[in-house]
């Protein structure tokens, strides 16, 4: 919170020239200090927070936020990564930065070594994805570790079954989520209760808004992995998104390489996290093009919630993000 | 970037428009994309609906989608160049009161919808008790459908008067009404030519201009503390800061204060947050407080003024709205209670009565609340608890109810104060 933050008195407003001074923060402002309530909150009242980062965006103005919460002290909990193996470079050499320059520990829950002990089986073909796969490695590690409250980054505008979802919500000793059973959740009062072997996922970031995240990282100058920013890079169409040439993504015979200028909308797994042409090499040019666009998000780069009207809910009943 | 952000509530039923009302702020502020447009005209087509049925925009389950009822507390945003609307879209039905009381509790404007050919009808009356309950400080009434009437100024003054008469048995502090037709968008967005007998502003307009900064207390200075941070690092050996959200009042460096339970005083030294010190804290502001003197203070304490200080006590006076389907309230029951940052246990000394929420008569003689029920109660803490009416500060005046055994939030309460 800066000072900047106060949208100003309204001695100096001209819409209210009679009030009293009031104060009133900028909408950031607001929903900068709910998600630091909401940190402080479960941080304070669950044992062993842990706080999910994929190197995305979202994620990253999570962890700010969790800095900013507890500052000047360290964040006082670990930072998790589903790492499904099919990842940007660009996204782990940011991912590891980051954490050592806030000095918080990184645990990491890997897919190919849930594939390799034999407790989920690889999909494979061309329209494999291993995003299903990520459950089960988050699921065990919650219980390995014994994990009370997991952060995640999740935003209610991002998809249908994210709208429904409470700020603190309830998971059960396997981790699922009942969306016909969840807690009433009234004023700024918070019920982070759970038992032995539940856990609580806190989203802090319900309330904003793809716009909000962006402007926000422009305001706060918050680093994002260079994906999210124009380049070069060697792709081939697929349902009208570009992906990225990897050696994790079967291509069919029909789809051709070819040389792009393009940049990444979310930052998920590259078997199932689609690119498109864009020349926005800087936040500014981003929040213009995001203004601009007509499309959400998770229709413009996630390939795997085109498979079903209820596909997010789906897989969020099995425990996921 | 100088938006303010704005919390709203809608309630209305199935028939009234609310989702069509929605959809078209929605679409009209450029919220809606085309996929998601693509999906809902699909989806509306699958189930053989002979128009685009917005409320699949907002109706995320699919137990939802195949019952064709919103069951949830939807929450939608859109924005305009001044505002950031946060909108909890609550369902009308009566056997969701729980998701209204759910949605009004952070709401700063209720929008409330009627059938301009129905008029003022029970579920209109629940909904605007429950708006007044839980002190939602602005209420809009929208008279919808206005197209059906002939845009008829008669019978919209009918309605507004016999809005107004029911409404004077309500505490409501600001109350606005608006002649719309959410289908053909009249008075929705932009101001409609079809009613030159009204001269105000649009629903979507006076969403923009409703003056909201006034509604939280500025006077009493309210900080439960959040959270101790004590940063064990070199450069920070001796650093103790308080934590926590402003719940009312300002704060400045050099006030005094009090922290309860203790009673001791000392002066606040630093208002600090990661950005920087600050030279005043107002609600809804998260920072770190640091004293002047080094005193014994944990979470669930309450910084104030030494001459302005809550109400303190283990026996108090409350409504309730009963949220549980599965138990019902009874005297005797105990609950965890969490009200600020203090959890304790409470026991349901006294259930004076029930409330008509239709009706609005007081149902004594009772021996229960079950779901969706709202009645006036008796706790005794096991804690004393710093309190102020419900009525004078939403944050310190509200508290919920836990079950012990299945930690599901039970009750929402707003005390009204000590126990008479």
């Amino acid at each position: 919170m800066t000072a900047a933050d106060l949208v100003g008195s309204d001695a100096d407003d001209e819409a209210y020239p009679h009030r009293p001074m009031q104060y009133r923060l900028s909408h950031l402002g607001a929903l900068e200090a709910e998600g630091i309530h909401i940190i402080r909150e479960a941080v304070a009242e669950a044992e062993r927070p842990v706080l999910l980062f994929s190197g995305g965006k979202d994620s990253a103005v999570l962890l700010w936020l969790a800095m900013k919460a507890f500052s000047p002290a360290k964040i006082p909990f670990p930072v998790m990564h589903i790492d499904t193996g099919h990842n940007f470079d660009e996204v782990i050499e940011f991912r590891d930065r980051i954490v050592d320059a806030l000095g918080v520990k990184l645990v990491v829950a890997s897919v190919q070594e849930a594939i390799d002990s034999g407790r989920v089986s690889e999909v494979t073909g061309p329209r494999a994805s291993r995003n299903r796969l990520q459950i089960e490695p988050l699921l065990k590690a919650i219980v390995d570790n014994k994990f009370g409250v997991v952060f995640g980054g999740a935003r209610r505008d991002e998809e249908k079954a994210r709208a429904k979802e409470r700020v603190f919500s309830f998971r059960d000793e396997f981790g699922q989520w009942d969306p016909k059973n969840q807690r009433p959740e009234l004023w700024s009062l918070y019920n982070g209760r759970y038992r032995a072997g539940e856990h609580i996922r806190v989203f802090p970031i319900s309330n904003w808004t793809e716009m909000d995240i962006w402007q926000y990282i422009e305001q706060e100058q918050i680093e994002l992995p260079s994906v999210y920013f124009s380049h070069k890079r060697t792709v081939f169409e697929r349902d009208g998104m570009l992906m990225a040439e990897s050696p994790h993504i079967e291509r069919f015979d029909d789809e051709e390489l070819f040389e792009a200028v393009v940049r990444f909308r979310t930052v998920g797994d590259m078997s199932c996290t689609g690119a498109f042409e864009s020349t926005a090499g800087t936040v500014r040019e981003i929040i213009e093009e995001v203004s601009a666009s007509r499309i959400t998000e998770r229709g413009a780069s996630r390939a795997d919630d085109k498979t079903a009207e209820a596909a997010m809910e789906d897989r969020k009943r099995q425990g996921y993000f | 970037m100088s938006m303010e952000l704005v919390r709203l509530a809608t309630t209305g039923s199935v028939d009234d428009g609310k989702s069509t009302l929605i959809g078209r702020m929605l679409y009209d502020t450029k919220q809606i994309f085309e996929d998601q447009m693509e999906a809902v005209e699909e989806a509306s087509e699958r189930r053989g609906t002979d128009y685009v049925d917005l409320a699949l925009l907002t109706d995320g389950l699919r137990a939802e989608r195949e019952q064709g009822i919103t069951i949830d507390v939807a929450y939608r945003y859109f924005a305009t160049p001044k505002r950031k609307f946060v909108l909890a879209d609550t369902p009308g039905h009566i056997q969701y009161t729980r998701n209204m009381v759910t949605g009004a509790s952070t709401a700063d404007i209720a929008l409330v919808l009627v059938d301009a050919r129905l008029g003022v009808l029970e579920q209109t009356r629940r909904h605007s008790f429950i708006a007044s309950l839980l002190r939602v400080p602005h209420l809009v009434l929208c008279v919808n459908k206005m197209d059906l009437v002939d845009y008829s100024e008669e019978r919209y003054n009918e309605i507004v008067a016999e809005f107004k008469d029911f409404a004077t048995r309500l505490d409501i502090h600001d109350l606005r009404f608006v002649p719309i037709s959410a289908l053909v968008g009249d008075n929705v967005v932009d101001e409609s030519d079809r009613m030159p007998w009204y001269t105000g502003p649009s629903v979507l307009h006076l969403l923009e201009d409703i003056y909201i900064a006034s509604d939280r207390n500025m006077i009493d200075v309210r900080f439960p503390v959040q959270y101790v941070v004590r940063p064990h690092r070199m450069d920070h050996q001796d650093y103790r800061g308080y934590a926590g959200t402003v719940a009312g009042g300002v704060l400045k460096p050099g006030d005094d204060v009090v922290v309860l339970p203790s009673g001791f005083a000392s002066t606040i030294k630093a208002i600090d947050t990661y950005d920087g010190p600050v030279a005043e804290a107002v609600p809804p502001m998260s920072v770190t407080i640091r004293l002047e003197d080094d005193l014994d203070i944990s979470r669930g304490d309450m910084i104030c003024r030494p001459h302005n200080r809550p109400e303190y006590g283990q026996d108090i006076d409350a409504m309730i709205c009963w949220l549980s389907d599965t138990a019902s309230l009874r005297p005797g029951g105990k609950y965890a209670i969490k009200h600020t940052t203090r959890w304790a246990r409470a026991l349901v000394t006294d259930l004076q009565y029930r409330m008509n929420i239709t009706t609005l008569h007081r149902e004594e003689g009772i021996d229960s609340l079950e779901l969706n029920e709202i009645g006036r109660v008796r706790l005794r803490t096991t804690q004393p608890l710093f309190y102020d009416p419900y009525r004078q500060n939403r944050e310190t005046g509200s508290f919920i109810l836990v079950d012990e055994d299945t930690n599901a939030t039970v009750g929402a309460g707003m005390i009204t104060g000590p126990a008479q």
